[in-house]
């Protein structure tokens, strides 16, 4: 996806548009689209989470599996967040193997989970060196109208906070008719994100629709948490060919933590 | 801050020892290896050649198309053969920290392959396999706007640190530890891969630029001379 598909005169209508500070939808280049999250996509799911962003939609779900702990973490549960980019969310999605969209998306909400440190990964061990529970996101975009990135970042984060930790029987397996009352060991005070900027010219946005991200040159997905009253990059990655400047990292570190408060506000309500 | 002590005894920005030598392939059009410290990268350049797939092809330009991987004994536990998320993640960011310096339009319906494989793993081996690669290319005498240098900053709970070992990478204290793999285009303030993990203040970022510009002054320094001896040979 080196060169996205959009026509140059799109590109070139938007790239000055932005120039002048403004966009085909009335917002401004830094101004998020309205936020909704609903719950309990499926009740077969340990937790899970419906995102949107404007037209954008993400469902997000967690299931659990006891499992080996990592030789490297053998007093830790396991992690693993994984999904794909379904064909019905987008014309550009295609079936068959994963491209390379798809194998990102899922690595980059896992990092910014990961590091925030949303998860107690030391308090999902079972039989310490032996078994622990496996936690596993999925994530599923049902539309696609750009930013996925951040959306299913959100709904992996959602889902968490609602994810309950399955029974097991005596003989250590999962009884699925028995209903849990453990909630996943997550911290409230920790909600990470991921807050993707996009590049365009010399103008830089966030909250793209697919239209504009497909004009836009290069994309940093920055992922953002609170830890101990600090503002907190756990993740980043820059993506497509065209750098970013100096001048351009430096605005986004000056406007992370407001753009972070912001949209925890705006989350506020559905917890 | 100042009391902060690496488990290998180089100060807070010093770089581990670096190795940069071109012309390690016959075969290949361009080639060099490059290490910092036990990390070595070795990377080969084919091309412009005829691109296949041909419905991949571009008429308007050449494309690049970077293959990094682990060669199976370079870590502790043997890596499995072949390409994993991982590494088809860190193919892909190495193409676009590349790709800024190349213009390929002279060469349209091509395609350039770099091939990155790491002999040695210990932390840095996407930071190594860019400056291998980007040797590569310019060995190959693929017009070049200039080389690209990478490397990684770290914080180590509070601590800024440079090219982190991995011994480094696994600090569990404090704030933990924190990797921040960057390339630039060298002598601008072009930045071409940014990633990171773990735990950085928005205000620290600025600080890390400034380190790893400094690093990568060096690192084009190295990769300057390693280019001057093949031609002088």
């Amino acid at each position: 996806m080196s060169a996205m598909d959009c026509s140059n005169i799109t590109r070139e209508t938007l790239k000055r548009l932005f120039v002048e500070g403004k966009r085909f939808d009335g917002r401004g280049l830094s101004d998020y689209r309205d936020f909704n999250i609903s719950f309990n996509v499926s009740n077969k799911a340990e937790g899970s989470a419906r995102v949107k962003i404007g037209k954008t939609e993400v469902v997000v779900g967690v299931k659990m599996e006891v499992g080996k702990p990592y030789a490297d973490s053998p007093e830790k549960g396991n992690l693993t967040v994984s999904g794909d980019l379904l064909p019905m969310a987008s014309p550009r999605f295609e079936a068959g193997p994963p491209k390379f969209n798809a194998i990102e998306l899922p690595r980059l909400v896992d990092r910014a989970i990961r590091h925030s440190g949303i998860l107690d990964l030391k308090q999902l061990v079972i039989t310490p060196g032996e078994k622990v529970w496996t936690v596993i996101i999925d994530i599923y975009p049902i539309n696609d109208d750009g930013n996925i990135i951040d959306a299913a970042t959100i709904g992996a984060a959602a889902a968490l906070r609602k994810a309950m930790v399955p029974v097991l029987n005596e003989k250590g397996e999962i009884d699925y008719h028995q209903e849990s009352k453990t909630p996943l060991p997550i911290s409230k005070e920790i909600f990470p994100m991921i807050i993707t900027f996009f590049r365009l010219g010399d103008s830089i946005i966030l909250d793209p629709t697919r239209e504009e991200e497909e004009a836009c040159e290069a994309r940093i997905a920055w992922g953002v948490s609170k830890w101990e009253g600090q503002y907190m990059i756990n993740s980043c990655q820059k993506g497509e060919e065209i750098p970013l400047t100096r001048q351009h990292i430096e605005y986004m570190m000056d406007i992370i933590p407001k753009k972070f408060d912001e949209a925890s506000e705006k989350l506020k309500k559905f917890f | 801050m100042v009391n902060f002590k690496r488990s290998s005894g180089r100060t807070l920005t010093e770089m581990r020892k670096m190795y940069a030598k071109v012309g390690v392939i016959p075969n290949a059009d361009g080639s060099a290896i490059f290490s910092f410290g036990d990390t070595v990268a070795i990377a080969a350049v084919y091309g412009p050649r005829q691109l296949h797939p041909q419905h991949m092809q571009d008429p308007a330009t050449g494309i690049l198309r970077v293959n990094y991987d682990l060669l199976s004994f370079s870590v502790y536990e043997r890596k499995k053969p072949g390409p994993s998320r991982r590494s088809q993640e860190i193919s892909k960011v190495t193409e676009w920290a590349l790709s800024p310096v190349l213009d390929l339009k002279e060469f349209p319906n091509t395609v350039i392959d770099v091939q990155v494989y790491i002999l040695q793993a210990d932390a840095g081996t996407r930071t190594a396999g860019i400056n291998a690669a980007s040797l590569a290319l310019a060995h190959a005498g693929i017009p070049m706007r200039n080389l690209v240098c990478s490397i990684s900053v770290g914080k180590l709970d509070k601590n800024l640190v440079v090219d982190l070992d991995k011994e480094e990478e696994d600090y569990d204290e404090g704030e933990g530890a924190t990797d921040f793999p960057i390339a630039k285009i060298a002598n601008s303030d072009k930045y071409t891969l940014l990633q990171l993990d773990g735990k950085i203040q928005p205000e620290v970022v600025k600080k890390v630029l400034d380190l790893a510009d400094k690093a990568c002054d060096e690192i084009y320094e190295v990769q300057k001379k390693a280019l001057k001896e093949v031609t002088e040979q």
